[in-house]
């Protein structure tokens, strides 16, 4: 008899320790169902597994807002009728007051939380002289109209007529919510290996922007902002030349996760994961890639890192840089920024300049 | 004979424990170091392998490694807990993001480098290999102590031969000790994926798929080996050696069985020979796929298009070019 109960005992035990076993396999499961999508040849796993629960929050956090209703296009420009208007001066009067209302609810629709800048016009306007440039947050903002009418204008191979507004990065944010400063958030006397141990190359802790892998935290500085080379696959079957190295394969890797994570795709998404570095069997969405890691090179160069004369010192990185765009930026997590939703199309006055 | 009907091994989780008078084994030549006599018994050893605990022999060879063992670990749980700004509770959270990463490129194979730039790494491969080293000498003198065979001593020496190809062949043939895998979890994860993306995926480095096959080769004669062992065991299989010479009916029912379902069978020696020839052409041919990686291959994926070792899979998207040689690229 109690051999019995001392069995059952056992078996109870080794049940309850292969539930928990299975229940810890589930765990690792992130957003369980999962669904499947072939993309590729069959067989050869060219294929996007994608979390049907994960996809619906994404689309609900992505909504685009709602929007203003459309202006007069006649009438006398912008640029007659207020002071100082040196971007969007080609606008009718009502155009240009549709984008100032636009921006608002974009960008400071409530400020900075605890801070006395100032929230609606005044985040970035002088409410006494709404020509006065004063502010930091006014100059910023002219560039950055810039910007939006330069990837809007010639960077159509990677935003296409979709196009961007304010919104596609800020998300009612003064801040967008994903940047990223040089170093990519690795505790400075570390990632520089002062001392004389412990020096981890910038790499090997979880990096934040790369997927909390242990790969190289910053990617963006050498391959975003100094356009160093990504593409690191030897070029032919046996050496020719000298090669990269294993730590700058490291590199590639780590933006390659990031852009992987900003999307919320899988590496077949723009690879034949096969032969990573082939453009032959590649799916056409790395030509969008593609295009997408060079428009960033610009505008981080010729519209963003610059700021970081204008910038308050608070609002640096810990290495006196201005916050940078990267993918996660615009796309937070979704394969289209906002649902896709036309911005360009909704906004035309953020297109190229009229003349 | 009633005692014998109860005590034998017939399930996966065999409840028999044998517990004997302490066996302090054959007697052996004098060494610098007299083996220990002491031996104790475990519950829980008993319920894996043996209960007996010892004796043991430490020797000048197993002194040596553990001190160079010891060092080498040092160094790397020093650098990554200086990783973390010493503390202990990021050293724990992040232990398997830290590593120890290899010296910088542009030191090539210079030995005489800023510790801070790969010195310790350096370092650290000369103590660690030396530690694995006399681990193997270790191993194969007690061996010959014991009278043995030097199987087991060759068998380590196959995996030794990948760890020096990984940290020490290769990168002297590459000219740089940057080559050199990291030491820590992931990071030295990450090195392998990196590893395979830098040189055209490494699936289609034939080496790699030999070192594969034997690898799960070795497991599928584990599996079908001990299998065969413990059903068996209810007849007296689980006495291979004496069976090997004195075929009994365990070894003819496994036989049979397996002559029944694939028409072949292993011999209670031979398949030991199986399975030690597939676990040791594992790292062996691994090792020569590495070696091959970079030194003489700098593309596998194209290098396999090549000589039709890579099938071509009919396209299933619109063709690609790449935009770089487009006319206007930036």
């Amino acid at each position: 008899m109690s051999t019995q109960i001392n069995s059952s005992i056992r078996f109870g035990a080794i049940a309850a320790a292969a539930l928990g076993f299975g229940m810890l396999l589930a765990g690792c499961q992130q957003n369980p169902p999962e669904a499947t999508q072939q993309n590729g040849y069959r067989g050869v796993a060219l294929e996007q597994v994608q979390s049907p629960k994960l996809l619906a929050k994404l689309a609900e956090a992505n909504q685009a807002p709602e929007v203003v209703p459309p202006g007069d296009r006649t009438g006398p420009r912008a640029s007659q009728v207020y002071q100082n208007v040196k971007v969007l001066g080609d606008l009718s009067e009502t155009e240009f007051t549709r984008i100032m209302v636009a921006m608002t609810g974009w960008v400071a629709p409530g400020g900075v939380a605890g801070s006395d800048e100032g929230q609606g016009c005044s985040y970035c306007h002088n409410l006494n002289n709404m020509a006065d440039e004063s502010k930091y947050q006014y100059q910023t903002a002219r560039r950055m109209i810039q910007m939006t009418r330069e990837i809007n204008s010639n960077w159509t191979n990677h935003v296409g007529a979709t196009g961007v507004s304010c919104y596609t990065c800020h998300r009612g944010n003064p801040i967008p919510a994903q940047t990223w400063f040089t170093g990519g958030g690795h505790p400075k006397n570390l990632a520089d290996g002062g001392g004389w141990l412990g020096a981890n190359n910038g790499q090997n802790l979880a990096g934040k922007h790369v997927g909390r892998a242990s790969l190289p935290a910053d990617p963006f500085t050498p391959l975003i902002q100094f356009a160093e080379t990504i593409r690191v696959t030897g070029k032919t079957a046996l050496p020719t030349a000298k090669g990269e190295t294993i730590a700058v394969a490291e590199r590639t890797n780590a933006l390659m996760n990031h852009m992987s994570e900003s999307l919320g795709v899988n590496c077949t998404f723009c690879h034949n994961s096969r032969a990573f570095a082939e453009w032959k069997d590649a799916p056409p969405q790395r030509v969008n890639a593609f295009h997408g890691i060079r428009m960033l090179r610009e505008i981080n160069a010729n519209y963003l890192a610059p700021l970081n004369t204008t910038y308050p010192a608070t609002k640096l990185g810990p290495e006196g840089d201005a916050a940078k765009a990267y993918c996660a930026t615009c796309h937070q997590g979704a394969q289209k920024p906002v649902n896709g939703a036309p911005m360009l199309g909704e906004y035309p006055e953020l297109g190229a300049p009229r003349n | 004979m009633g005692l014998l009907t109860t005590i034998d091994y017939q399930n996966i989780f065999t409840r028999v424990q044998v517990r004997g008078p302490d066996d302090l084994g054959v007697p052996i030549a004098k060494g610098i170091y007299e083996r220990g006599t002491t031996a104790s018994h475990n519950y829980w050893f008993g319920k894996l392998g043996d209960a007996q605990v010892g004796p043991f022999y430490l020797g000048v060879w197993g002194l040596l490694s553990i001190a160079c063992g010891f060092i080498a670990i040092e160094i790397i749980g020093l650098n990554m807990l200086a990783s973390v700004n010493w503390d202990p509770v990021q050293f724990i959270r992040q232990l398997f993001w830290l590593g120890l990463e290899p010296p910088l490129a542009k030191h090539g194979l210079n030995p005489f480098i800023p510790l801070n730039e790969g010195g310790w790494f350096l370092m650290t491969g000369l103590f660690f290999t030396l530690s694995v080293l006399f681990w193997w000498a270790r191993t194969y003198t007690r061996a010959r102590a014991l009278g043995m065979g030097t199987h087991v001593p060759w068998a380590f020496a196959a995996a030794i031969w990948l760890m020096l190809v990984l940290g020490f062949i290769r990168p002297i043939a590459m000219g740089s000790w940057s080559e050199a895998v990291p030491y820590g979890i992931f990071p030295h994860l990450d090195w392998v994926q990196a590893f395979s993306i830098r040189y055209g995926n490494l699936h289609y480095n034939p080496f790699h798929a030999f070192s594969i096959v034997f690898l799960y080769g070795s497991v599928l004669l584990f599996a079908m080996h001990a299998g065969t062992i413990l059903a068996v065991t209810r007849y007296g299989g689980e006495r291979e050696i004496e069976q090997i010479v004195d075929r009994g009916t365990a070894s003819e029912r496994a036989a049979l069985f397996w002559r029944w379902t694939m028409g072949f069978n292993a011999s209670m020696e031979s398949i030991h020979r199986w399975a030690w020839w597939f676990a040791v052409l594992t790292p062996i041919t691994g090792g020569i796929g590495i070696l091959l990686t970079g030194t003489v291959v700098d593309n596998w994926y194209l290098w396999a298009q090549h000589y039709g070792f890579a099938p071509s899979y009919p396209p299933v998207n619109p063709p690609v070019v790449d935009p770089a040689l487009l006319p206007g690229a930036r």
